[in-house]
């Protein structure tokens, strides 16, 4: 059984809860879905985006590169496509069609610097904001915000 | 053989880049158009990454490298475009070109792999004593890419280790950009290091001491971005600044001589013949690293080739080099190859002859 997500606010007293959470939201995600890691550099977006594809793909040990550079990322998983996409590069949403937005919106996206979805943000994608805690280097604040009705 | 000069074309990501050379390797002519230099104002940002700027530069490059080497296309021996692994419209763009010439001009078509471009530069005549023959031992370091592999032959290639999340030089520009320096962040960065402490901050060395040759930059990013919120509210003063630079840059330089040494070693074991490393890629440019890596490679008795900065960053001669290396072996493409956003060196279809593979990859499980 995979554990419900938790309440927003919620403090991630280590890695190994961040990818707790990863997997709860991996274990909910469906083709259509577009997840939104928010949160400054180092804050742990890529770890979570890493723990949900390897859960997705049901392959503990998938290399998950950063995408920093090559923008966009797509994995195979057994529902669908998981585009995983990092906009740190990128200033606009002019640049996202090149990048196989629309295309990739059919399956689920995770987006790392979402601030540069512009008007393409998802009404109805889930905010996942990270924020680190001061005095604790292991610790991350996380907030959830979007899929009314399917986090418990 | 290689029938004739070689049009290389190189779309995989930020540079839009054209190359012609003679079938021994001798550059006629050579462009890169670096979008990393044209948005350097917008700090890093790619305002127009892929298919559009490639398409709208392309052509005219084509044309500029053509006239200089003083070719028409019908002049040409073959055309070779960088194939994948990389963004797929950019791949689109460049690969559609080189077919559409392949077809106008009745010449054969190379489908490169961007990384075995990188993995070959150094075989280029006049860059490294004999010409680098196989095997060797390749660091491939760079803001998209860093992996360590054995050559030991043209699409012969055993990848002994690479990142498990962030690039060398991608750390190199996050840490830039937390310090507030400039685009591109790498040779910022190293110049702010120079005045700073190296030992003022502890960093961690990520993978160190650890068995294989895997890399891992992403705590240290997240290290350095943890001391950089405990300084005192407002502007980094500059000597801090400088002491996380040094520190950050000792620290990786660290961590690669301590992976490079495991992979010598493994790779020596499988090679006693090899005594060669050679480094490319962007982050092969900074003065500390080269130095650590000269350092390793000396104490296991081997020797370290870094091609020169506009070789190591992405171009098209290596993409026409390679293609010449393919032609040698009388490999060349069909016209229906569909580019890769993905393209490992060591997928199958990269070996020329599966048959005659001489060192099976289980050599080097030590």
């Amino acid at each position: 059984m995979i554990a419900a997500p938790p309440p927003a606010g919620r403090v991630l007293r280590s890695l190994a809860e961040t990818e707790a959470l990863a997997a709860a939201l991996a274990a909910l995600a469906q083709p259509g879905d577009a997840i939104l890691l928010d949160g400054p550099l180092g804050a742990g977006k890529s770890a979570l985006a890493r723990a949900f594809i390897r859960h997705a793909a049901g392959d503990p040990a998938l290399e998950v590169p950063s995408p920093t550079f090559t923008l966009v990322q797509t994995y195979d998983t057994p529902r669908g496509p998981v585009h995983h996409y990092d906009l740190w590069r990128v200033d606009g949403p002019a640049a996202l069609a090149e990048l196989g937005w629309d295309d990739a919106a059919a399956g689920i996206t995770l987006v790392e610097w979402p601030g540069r979805l512009g008007a393409l943000r998802p009404a109805d994608a889930l905010l996942v904001t990270l924020r680190t805690v001061p005095g604790d280097d292991e610790a991350r604040r996380v907030t959830l915000s979007g899929w009314p009705g399917r986090l418990a | 053989m290689v029938p004739g000069p070689v049009l290389g074309i190189e779309t995989s990501c930020d540079e839009t880049a054209a190359a012609v050379l003679a079938p021994d390797g001798r550059v006629l002519a050579e462009h890169v158009l670096s979008q990393e230099r044209e948005h350097a104002p917008h700090g890093g940002v790619v305002p127009e990454i892929a298919a559009r700027a490639h398409l709208a530069h392309l052509p005219r490059i084509v044309r500029h490298v053509m006239e200089e080497a003083g070719l028409a296309l019908s002049g040409l021996g073959a055309v070779a475009a960088s194939g994948g692994p990389g963004l797929i419209g950019g791949l689109l763009v460049g690969s559609g070109l080189a077919r559409g010439i392949a077809i106008g001009a009745g010449i054969p078509y190379v489908a490169i792999n961007h990384l075995e471009a990188h993995a070959l530069t150094v075989r280029l005549p006049g860059l490294a004593p004999g010409g680098a023959p196989f095997p060797y031992l390749l660091l491939l370091l760079s803001g998209g890419h860093c992996q360590c592999v054995a050559v030991e032959g043209v699409g012969r290639y055993v990848r002994l280790g690479g990142t498990l999340d962030d690039a060398v030089g991608e750390a190199f520009d996050k840490v830039a950009k937390l310090l507030g320096l400039s685009w591109p962040g790498g040779p910022a960065l190293e110049r702010l290091a120079a005045h700073g402490d190296d030992a003022r901050f502890p960093f961690p060395r990520p993978m160190l001491g650890r068995p294989g040759c895997d890399f891992s930059f992403s705590g240290l990013k997240t290290a350095v971005a943890q001391t950089v919120n405990r300084q005192p509210q407002g502007a980094l003063p500059r000597d801090t600044a400088a002491d996380i630079a040094a520190s950050f840059q000792a620290a990786v330089a660290d961590v690669l001589a301590d992976r490079a040494r495991h992979a010598l070693a493994r790779f020596g074991a499988a090679h006693p013949d090899g005594r060669l490393l050679v480094v490319a890629g962007g982050v092969a440019a900074n003065a500390r690293i080269r130095a650590a890596l000269e350092s390793a490679a000396a104490g296991e008795g081997f020797t370290l080739v870094a091609p020169p900065v506009r070789l190591c960053t992405d171009n098209a001669v290596m993409v026409a080099w390679a293609a010449i290396e393919r032609l040698r072996l009388g490999l060349a493409d069909p016209l229906d190859f569909a580019p890769r956003p993905r393209w490992p060196l060591d997928a199958p279809d990269m070996r020329p002859e599966p048959a005659t593979i001489a060192i099976p990859p289980s050599s080097y499980i030590v």
